[in-house]
């Protein structure tokens, strides 16, 4: 059996040692009606066999197109000392520092990664980590609900959708209440938060609102006007939740800065692999008077008996192993190594290099619009955007769909996630990262011309295009 | 430096001069950024450390050389199931092709990675004994929320609006009730019986009109098996609720139970438990969980479909109205899956099957060679892990749980799980996994034995453990009291860039 260190005569011995005959009679509390015989699943591979088949696997993947598709989830260059550092198996192969004197490596890399994100955010306390972007937006709403102990939250609908989504599971079971606030429908700041409409469902006495959850930059890419919102929710004693990518705060306005009470995002983008989901890092921050509210470990500073400094986890008693069922969360294992991985990541480019990738991404995504409008797909919105942006295409699937087959994974079509919303239906959602070359850019806009050349948005290809677009819908 | 002692390691902010650190990325004028309004943007620059990368090596490898891991040695923390973690696992999470895959990548691109989920789904299944799996759950605890919103919509569907309490033994992990909690039911708990088992007449007697769930970990926390299962499984669904399985210790009976045939309607799988992705520190992790029939219309999405073409995709929005909704974005956390996945075609059925016979074949040797050092306080056959106790050798020494802890680390052991179950008293939970060698587990029974002998010829030796870690007891009614949280002297960076 691979992996196991013991022989048959070790086995032998410890049955004789045990005092039993056989392995079977270990299992004899398994009552005779229970016992399975057996798992029906293929024999062992040998490590030769098993490298074969996982790379055979990993093939089969496409990887290799010029990718404009963002949408939550980030390419971005990794330094090669992040993964260099993180296969260290003093860190990967140690679990909960349950026990600090043994535990100072994790404990110090939690603390100092509680503190770049603080920086980052501009909020004063950082947990140890969520599972994701998402989860983490979950659980700054739930938040919210307990420190105001109100039960309703306003969520724009431009947060991630699959974070509104996980919001509404998390809230099906507390009795909590999600509604939607609008978006503007036109003029120059269409498609970010409507503050009238915002306004007026703050007003409304017998629902007061715990939380207001706005994304900046948006799902669209958009960016909101943050400080008006947190002045128009505090006025109406609910707290601002600010759902942040941390790669953008080394530029833009933190939600210290704008006034968040509460901040979450997903912290892939802090060099950790896209692998098609996870893992990733939910992170999650608060203003200090929230501190006994956040859920998820926290890691502190202190001293052992001989004065030393030191760190271990602390005000545990907001945790599910101390409170049990009047825990702040259930939360126990997290993220810890994809926070170590962006805190190494931070580390390695240090703050004029995080700089430097977010208005990198931002010069690129310049040229991209550029290209694009002279390619015949002008912007939807006009606000302004750092990296992300929507574009008008005619029948945006089917152009998604005829760029694949040239090369180009063309963003998301955005009808795909706001169905319901007709202005969204001929939009692609497309990104610009680092890593977005010169080359990529000029092969997308190329790609594009052709493709609506080809199509005209009424020609057989375009049907055919968009007939087979079908199975790669999300 | 502020450290005394030079095992310590100065924090990244202190290692910081401005100036330090950079070249991996181009850097862009500043002119990139007039677009955005100055409203927008930051006020300053954040004051992140600035570290050479000689150095940024230097400060994680010297951290890492303070913990304690499996690669370094002996970790039998109860209930965790700390199992060597494989090496070809983490290559194959990393394979460009499952590292660089966009969760929101078409179906068509994803053929590799959707295949792999599928059969892992597959695998599970069997091993779970339960009709379908999600992947989606990022963690055990992840898991039991999943798997009690999906009983919580079962029975809204029936129109039963009246089940209100899941019921949770007392030894039961604490995410158990918090579980119940978050999803919007008043926990109920319920004393075991004296043999360390469930109360199968005290929980006859909660169940009720009112039961949506029971939620059991089985083998229990204790290690134990249920052995009055059959009758409990069968009051739970006469009662109209749903019985819960907590599979944190599934690593026992592989091949030899099977929670969906015994009955359960639902199970979470913990792959860095059972299947060796790895702890990370505290996680990542994934919480699968397995559904019987009734829970299968609400298991979350996207689930993971096989077209008769045998081409795999991702079920779409909407597509199945009956599911309870996103537990999270995207898929799941596919790169802890692929390490699952790469560990269970190495071992195979049968070696799976192997795995936990060897498991409990280690827990009950290094349980007989404890007994007589410690208090052993069940001594039937135990699973894959087993509770000991100090309560003897407190009566008689004055030498606790923790002390006995903390002294196995000088002795170069993670000590294990100490004070859980809270049923026993001054517990320790041991969990020797099937990866340590005979020699290990002697060697473990021989120190613990020696620490005992110690507790009476010299109690202050342990009253003071450890001796030899890098840092000894911490103050930390100080760190709860006062929360240092952050670094505050953190230096400013030069801002705005110089272009």
């Amino acid at each position: 059996m691979a992996y196991s260190p013991h022989t048959s005569d070790d086995r032998t011995r410890m049955l004789e040692a045990i005092g039993v005959g056989s392995v079977d009679e270990l299992f004899a509390d398994i009552p005779e009606s229970l016992r399975a015989h057996g798992l029906e699943l293929p024999p062992p591979d040998t490590e030769v066999e098993l490298s074969e088949r996982l790379r055979r696997l990993a093939g089969l993947n496409r990887v290799d197109l010029a990718s404009f598709l963002g949408a939550g989830a980030y390419r971005h260059f990794v330094p090669a000392v992040v993964d260099q550092l993180l296969l260290r198996g003093e860190f990967y192969t140690a679990y909960t520092p349950y026990q600090p004197e043994i535990s100072q490596g994790t404990l110090q890399t939690i603390y100092e990664y509680q503190s770049m994100l603080a920086e980052l955010t501009g909020l004063d306390v950082v947990s140890a980590s969520h599972y994701d972007g998402a989860t983490a937006t979950a659980e700054a709403a739930l938040m919210a609900c307990r420190a105001t102990r109100r039960e309703r939250v306003l969520v724009s609908p431009a947060v991630h959708p699959h974070y509104r989504q996980t919001l509404a599971t998390y809230f099906a079971g507390g009795g909590v209440v999600a509604d939607e606030i609008p978006l503007i429908s036109e003029g120059p700041a269409v498609g970010t938060t409507d503050l009238a409409a915002l306004e007026a469902l703050l007003n409304d006495k017998d629902r007061p609102v715990a939380g207001v959850v706005v994304a900046n930059p948006s799902f669209l890419g958009l960016l909101e006007p943050m400080a008006e919102i947190g002045r128009l929710a505090h006025a109406a004693g609910a707290l601002f939740v600010a759902v942040i990518e941390p790669v953008s705060l080394a530029v833009l306005a933190t939600p210290g800065q704008y006034g968040a009470d509460i901040a979450a995002g997903e912290g892939q983008p802090l060099g950790i692999p896209l692998s098609f989901g996870g893992p990733y890092l939910g992170i999650l921050a608060c203003k200090e008077p929230l501190v006994r509210q956040i859920p998820g470990r926290l890691v502190g500073m202190t001293t052992d008996v001989d004065g030393r400094r030191a760190f271990v986890m602390t005000l545990r008693a907001r945790e599910q192993d101390i409170r049990r069922e009047k825990a702040s969360s259930n939360i126990c294992t997290n993220q810890a190594l994809c926070a170590l991985a962006a805190a190494i990541y931070i580390g390695a480019l240090g703050p004029h290099g995080l700089r430097d990738v977010a208005a990198l991404g931002a010069a690129r995504a310049a040229e991209l619009e550029k290209a694009l409008v002279a390619a015949g797909a002008p912007r939807v919105h006009s606000g302004p955007y750092l990296n992300e942006f929507a574009v008008r295409v005619p029948d945006a699937r089917a152009v998604h769909k005829g760029l694949l087959a040239r090369g180009i994974l063309a963003g998301l079509p955005l009808g795909d996630v706001y169905p319901q919303d007709r202005t969204l239906a001929d939009a692609l959602l497309v990104c610009a990262t680092e890593v977005t070359t010169e080359a990529d850019v000029a092969a997308f806009a190329a790609a594009l011309r052709a493709e609506l050349a080809s199509t005209d948005g009424t020609g057989p290809a375009s049907a055919a295009a968009a007939a087979s677009a079908k199975g790669a819908d999300r | 430096m502020t450290v005394s002692g030079n095992r310590l390691v100065p924090t990244i902010f202190e290692r910081s001069r401005p100036g330090r650190g950079g070249a991996k990325v181009p850097h862009p004028g500043n002119a990139v950024l007039d677009r955005i309004p100055a409203d927008q943007l930051r006020s300053e620059g954040p004051r992140l450390p600035e570290v050479s990368e000689p150095e940024l090596v230097r400060h994680y490898v010297n951290l890492s050389q303070l913990n304690y891991a499996v690669d370094t040695g002996f970790y039998p923390l109860g209930s965790c199931t700390m199992k060597y973690n494989p090496k070809i696992d983490e290559w194959a999470a990393r394979l460009d092709g499952f590292a660089s895959l966009h969760p929101l990548a078409p179906d068509e691109l994803a053929q590799g990675t959707l295949q792999l989920l599928w059969e892992l789904e597959q695998a599970l299944a069997e091993i779970s004994g339960m009709k379908a799996v999600t992947l989606q759950p990022a963690a055990g605890a992840h898991g039991e929320l999943t798997g009690i919103l999906m009983v919580r919509a079962y029975h809204r569907s029936r129109g039963d609006l009246e089940r209100t309490e899941v019921l949770v033994p007392d030894s039961a992990h604490g995410t158990n009730p918090a579980t119940a909690s978050m999803a919007g039911f008043k926990t109920v708990s319920i004393p075991s019986a004296p043999d360390g088992g469930v109360d199968v007449e005290a929980f006859r007697a909660a169940l009720g009109p009112r039961t949506a769930a029971v939620m059991i970990t089985n083998p229990s926390t204790l290690g134990l098996f249920e052995a009055r299962l059959c009758e409990l499984l069968d009051a739970v669904h006469e009662a109209g609720a749903l019985a819960y399985m907590d599979g944190a210790n599934l690593n026992a009976v592989m091949g030899r139970f099977k929670p969906g045939e015994a009955g359960f309607d639902a199970v979470h799988i913990n792959v860095h438990k059972t299947f060796s992705t790895p702890h990370g520190g505290g996680g990542p992790g994934a919480g699968p969980v397995g559904v019987g029939e009734r829970l299968m219309p609400f298991l979350p999405g996207p689930r993971v479909l096989r077209e008769p073409d045998g081409r795999f995709r991702l079920e779409r929005e909407g597509e199945r109205p009956t599911s309870i909704g996103r537990m999270r974005a995207f898929a799941g956390s596919t790169g802890v899956l692929v390490r699952a996945y790469a560990y269970i075609r190495a071992l195979g059925g049968s070696g799976l099957c192997e795995v936990s016979e060897e498991a409990v074949l280690a827990a009950n040797y290094l349980k007989k060679k404890l007994t007589g050092i410690l208090d052993v306080p069940f001594e039937r056959a135990c699973m894959h892990e087993f509770v000991a106790s100090a309560a003897s050798l407190k009566a008689r020494t004055g030498i606790r749980t923790l002390d006995v802890a903390k002294r196995l680390i000088d002795y170069g052991y993670h000590p294990p799980t100490i004070y859980f179950p809270l049923t026993v008293e001054e517990a320790m939970l041991i969990e020797p996994t099937e990866s340590e060698s005979l020699e290990t587990l002697d060697a473990f029974a021989d120190a613990m034995a020696r620490i005992v002998a110690e507790a009476a010829d010299d109690p202050e030796l342990l009253h003071a453990a450890p001796h030899d870690s890098p840092v000894r007891r911490l103050d930390e009614t100080t760190a709860a009291r006062q929360p240092n949280l952050r670094w505050q002297a953190m230096t400013g960076a030069q801002n705005p860039c110089p272009d």
